[in-house]
């Protein structure tokens, strides 16, 4: 029997998060397939066993950010997870990402995360008049490598699950939304670089930051969060220096 | 977050070292101020402290506290590089090179004690 009948003939033993904040566990026996992703294993479960499971998904390959949850006790993209690399012995343990309002079973409330953006003044913010011209960017300056290191970010919100500042300090801004707030430190078109970084450098800012790296260790898209959060820090510190914070 | 699967890993265990350092260090600074304050009492009292010191459980004590301050020290340093120099992938190397230098200060000590 080759490698791979064998894997497809066995089954998987696998806890869903049922319920809201208050749940419980429940066990489902799912077969065993090829190349299996975690997603493919809740899919069945909602298809074959149970259609009640609420859970997420859009893209399935890596690109929406909207299937994060928490497998095996870590926070992963489920689309993009092997059943094989996390689940050697056949056992998985799906439940919902850590560090936010649980709606219903793997479904989280990603409101507070997203507001966290907006008070990062996360979004681009151009200079008015709006120019008329390109603006000319050139690739290997230091701001555009920068930026261009952070700015895969799909919003998965794996890296907000991960960190313990955030369960420490619900106020904390979060890896994801500092990450953004660099990337737009960095871009040189952008108009609001003063108030945006008054925005991180507070309290619930960059400077919470403990440098855990659960982040960086964490993001699918091998984004640093932590880099941009000790960009960040940096220029708070100058503009400190400089009077101009 | 709870879940101690998810904090497996080196620089999470690098933040829980130079927390627990830095609070048993903080714990062990009343003891010190105690000990020099038998200075002030008198040298009587001095010798005699510091020869209880000379007892081998104190000794390895005194490892043990060489290599929290150690620690504490490279994980500050460690800390600082990350956060204030350009951004690079030396996170591990960092790591390895603070815990290195914190178990071979506390081996030298250890050495020079016996
Ligand atoms: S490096 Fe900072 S933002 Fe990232 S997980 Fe650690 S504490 Fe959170
Ligand atoms: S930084 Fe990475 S982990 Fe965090 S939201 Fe973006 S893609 Fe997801
Ligand atoms: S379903 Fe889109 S990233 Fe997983």
């Amino acid at each position: 029997m080759t490698r791979e009948t064998e894997a497809m003939t066995e089954s998987l033993s696998v806890s869903v998060w049922r319920g809201g904040a208050v749940g419980a566990f429940r066990e489902y026996s799912v077969p065993r397939r090829a190349s299996q992703t975690v997603l493919d294993v809740v899919t069945h479960i909602q298809r074959r066993i149970d259609p009640t499971l609420a859970y997420r998904f859009a893209c399935r390959v890596g690109m929406c950010g909207s299937c994060a949850m928490t497998v095996n006790g870590v926070a992963r993209w489920t689309c993009r997870t092997h059943v094989a690399r996390v689940a050697p012995h056949g056992r998985l343990e799906i439940a919902p990402l850590a560090n936010l309002p649980v709606i219903r079973d793997l479904v989280c409330d990603l409101d507070v995360f997203f507001e966290k953006w907006q008070r990062a003044r996360g979004r681009f913010e151009p200079s008015a008049p709006a120019s008329t011209d390109f603006a000319r960017i050139a690739p290997d300056s230091g701001e555009r490598r920068a930026a261009e290191a952070g700015i895969e970010c799909i919003g998965c919100a794996v890296c907000y699950a991960s960190c313990d500042v955030v369960a420490w300090n619900p106020a904390y801004l979060g890896p994801a939304a500092l990450n953004r707030a660099w990337t737009l430190m960095n871009d040189a078109r952008d108009a609001a670089h003063g108030a945006r970084l008054r925005a991180v450098a507070g309290d619930a800012g960059c400077h919470a930051c403990h440098t855990q790296l659960s982040c960086t260790e964490r993001c699918p898209k091998g984004i640093s969060p932590t880099a941009g959060i000790a960009g960040l820090k940096r220029m708070s510190v100058r503009a400190l220096i400089r009077g101009a914070l | 977050m709870s879940d101690w699967r998810a904090r497996n890993h080196p620089a999470w265990w690098a933040f829980l070292v130079h927390r627990l350092s830095g609070l048993l260090l903080a714990a062990f600074l009343p003891l010190h101020f105690w000990a020099l304050a038998q200075a002030l009492r008198g040298a009587e009292r001095l010798d005699g402290f510091l020869r209880w010191t000379e007892q081998p459980v104190v000794k390895l004590a005194e490892v043990g506290l060489v290599l929290l301050l150690a620690a504490h020290l490279t994980g500050g340093l460690r800390l600082l590089m990350l956060e204030f120099l350009a951004w690079r992938e030396w996170q591990k190397g960092l790591l390895a090179a603070a815990a290195g230098t914190s178990l071979a200060a506390a081996l030298v000590f250890a050495l020079n004690v016996v």
